[in-house]
């Protein structure tokens, strides 16, 4: 029963990885680069909470509290940075 | 006992499945759609979402306190950030004047930012 959820949701986060990932190269100007590199953040701290709800690791909580942190700063970074470029 | 336990880990694990479920949407959204703002609003919002529900149902999943603690502030601090992040990124596509999709016919903050991008007339 749980074999049957986990290769679900794994499944669907591969998929939101592989189409998030194409649009990064893909994507026609940088801020297109900028919002996929978020989403991608996003779908990597997906995994991690997937992984904790498999495993049952809630010690995994604390690495996603402090990556939800980085891919913050990282996008205001690169944010700032293509204010500055323009 | 037994039963009700089975009940409550059926529903934690329905919830991170729709949790994975909005955070593949999101990915479509951000694969289809024809602009960058387009692409903004559905980032921001259904993989929020998504993750928000992951959340929740590890929360529920394992329930001690440390975890919900822990799953909660990770929760507002989502909420708190992911609206900023869209709009900072947003802002500098706008201010780079990155083309809107053609089909949209209302642009309203066309000519209210001053030259340097530094104040929003109104």
């Amino acid at each position: 029963m749980n074999a049957i959820f986990d290769f679900l949701t794994f499944s669907l986060l591969a998929w939101a990885l592989a189409l998030t990932a194409l649009r990064l190269i893909l994507g026609p100007s940088l801020p297109d680069r900028a919002v996929a590199l978020d989403l991608l953040g996003t779908v990597v701290l997906a995994f991690i909470a997937a992984n904790s709800l498999q495993s049952g690791e809630t010690l995994l909580l604390d690495v996603l509290l402090v990556s939800a942190i980085i891919l913050f700063l990282g996008t205001i970074a690169l944010a700032h940075y293509l204010e500055r470029i323009r | 006992m037994n039963s009700s336990f089975e009940w409550i880990e059926l529903v934690g694990r329905t919830i991170g499945l729709l949790g994975a479920f909005f955070v593949f949407v999101a990915a479509l959204g951000v694969f289809r759609f024809p602009d960058v703002y387009m692409r903004t609003h559905a980032a921001t919002k259904a993989g929020t979402l998504g993750l928000g529900l992951l959340l929740l149902s590890v929360a529920i999943q394992y329930p001690s306190v440390p975890t919900f603690l822990k799953a909660i502030v990770i929760l507002i601090f989502l909420f708190l950030t992911a609206p900023v992040a869209a709009h900072a990124i947003s802002r500098a596509a706008f201010l780079q004047k990155v083309k809107l999709w053609e089909r949209t016919h209302t642009n309203e903050l066309e000519g209210k930012y001053s030259a340097d991008g530094k104040t929003l007339d109104s």
